[in-house]
């Protein structure tokens, strides 16, 4: 239980990060810590369809951020120490990666050995468990609820950024 | 009637006067669908997609101002954010009826009636107020967008 506290102690850390920090790139990229932080979270959580979603769409988020904020201009080069430092991050972040991939992994069956084993279960012990007479309702809102949520969660922040970005008021008026 | 005759924006009488009866029943389809999302094909997904869809069509058919007056943008910002918490307290209920979250707290019931499946139909409301009225929140946006483009 720890390690998931942990995990959402890093989410707060870089979201304050976001916030408060000077520069537009940081603010982009601290952001994306906290995305990678989520994806790991899912891993240990053991979603790794989720993560896999997440760890695309953050990356994605996070090219469209950095060409949108105009970040590229405030780049300033890395030398000497900070390299070091960087690199020493990577294999530190790929370490824990790999830590909860494995973890996350090693549970599931063997790759296509005992054939529909979930989706049998689900649909033998479907209705008793959940009550639901369609099969896939009981999948998205109960076994696969999750899903369901970040799948809300991404359409509202959608909704949002239609909103924010296409709104009347504050516009400057030519 | 008064909808239609003092109103010129917008498509023509015929369009305007089998829009008006078309709309409710599209609205009424759509609720039955999210309503029965534990019964048959459907839930609040493409529930919530069809009601939108009949205020996209009495937004087409009377213009903006019409739809508007039926639906305003601050109430469809609200109840989207309302249709999404909706959905998140049910999870949230389930660690607060001692369970883990997404836990189905509420009684089961027996299969194939409305009032089954514990907290899958409610959930499925939720989600169906959520898409819709965010998706029709959206349309609005880009079509106010344009209007502001064309000036």
């Amino acid at each position: 239980m720890w390690q998931i506290y942990s995990l959402a102690f890093l989410m707060i850390v870089g979201s304050l990060v976001a916030v408060h920090t000077r520069y537009l790139l940081s603010a982009v990229i601290s952001l994306a810590v906290v995305g990678l932080v989520l994806c790991i979270a899912f891993l240990y959580l053991q979603a790794p369809d989720c993560a896999i979603t997440q760890i695309v769409v953050e990356v994605i988020a996070l090219i469209i951020l950095i060409r949108a904020t105009g970040a590229e201009r405030d780049v300033s080069e890395i030398k000497g120490k900070k390299e070091i430092f960087a690199a020493e991050t990577a294999v530190i972040f790929i370490i824990v990666f790999a830590f909860f991939v494995f973890r996350a992994l090693s549970d599931l069956p063997e790759f296509g050995h005992p054939l529909m084993k979930v989706s049998g279960e689900y649909l033998k012990e479907g209705l008793k468990q959940t009550g639901s007479a369609n099969l896939v309702t009981s999948i998205l809102l109960d076994y696969r609820a999750y899903d369901t949520l970040g799948e809300v969660t991404v359409l509202f922040t959608a909704i949002l950024g239609a909103m924010i970005v296409l709104r009347e008021v504050g516009r400057k008026k030519r | 009637m008064s909808l239609i005759k003092n109103n010129n924006k917008g498509m023509t009488v015929i369009v305007k006067t089998i829009v008006k009866f078309v709309t409710p029943p599209i609205i009424l389809f759509g609720i039955y669908i999210f309503f029965h999302g534990h019964l048959t094909p459907g839930g609040g997904f493409p529930g919530g997609v069809i009601i939108a869809s009949a205020f996209i069509l009495l937004t087409l058919a009377f213009g903006k101002e019409v739809a508007s007056q039926k639906l305003k943008k601050s109430t469809a910002s609200l109840l989207e954010s309302a249709g999404a918490l909706i959905f998140l307290c049910l999870a949230l209920a389930g660690i607060a009826a001692g369970g883990w979250f997404f836990v189905n707290f509420l009684p089961k019931g027996y299969p194939l009636r409305i009032l089954s499946a514990g907290f899958i139909p409610l959930a499925n409301i939720g989600i169906g107020i959520k898409v819709g009225v965010g998706i029709f929140a959206v349309f609005l946006v880009l079509a106010i967008f344009r209007t502001f483009v064309k000036k």
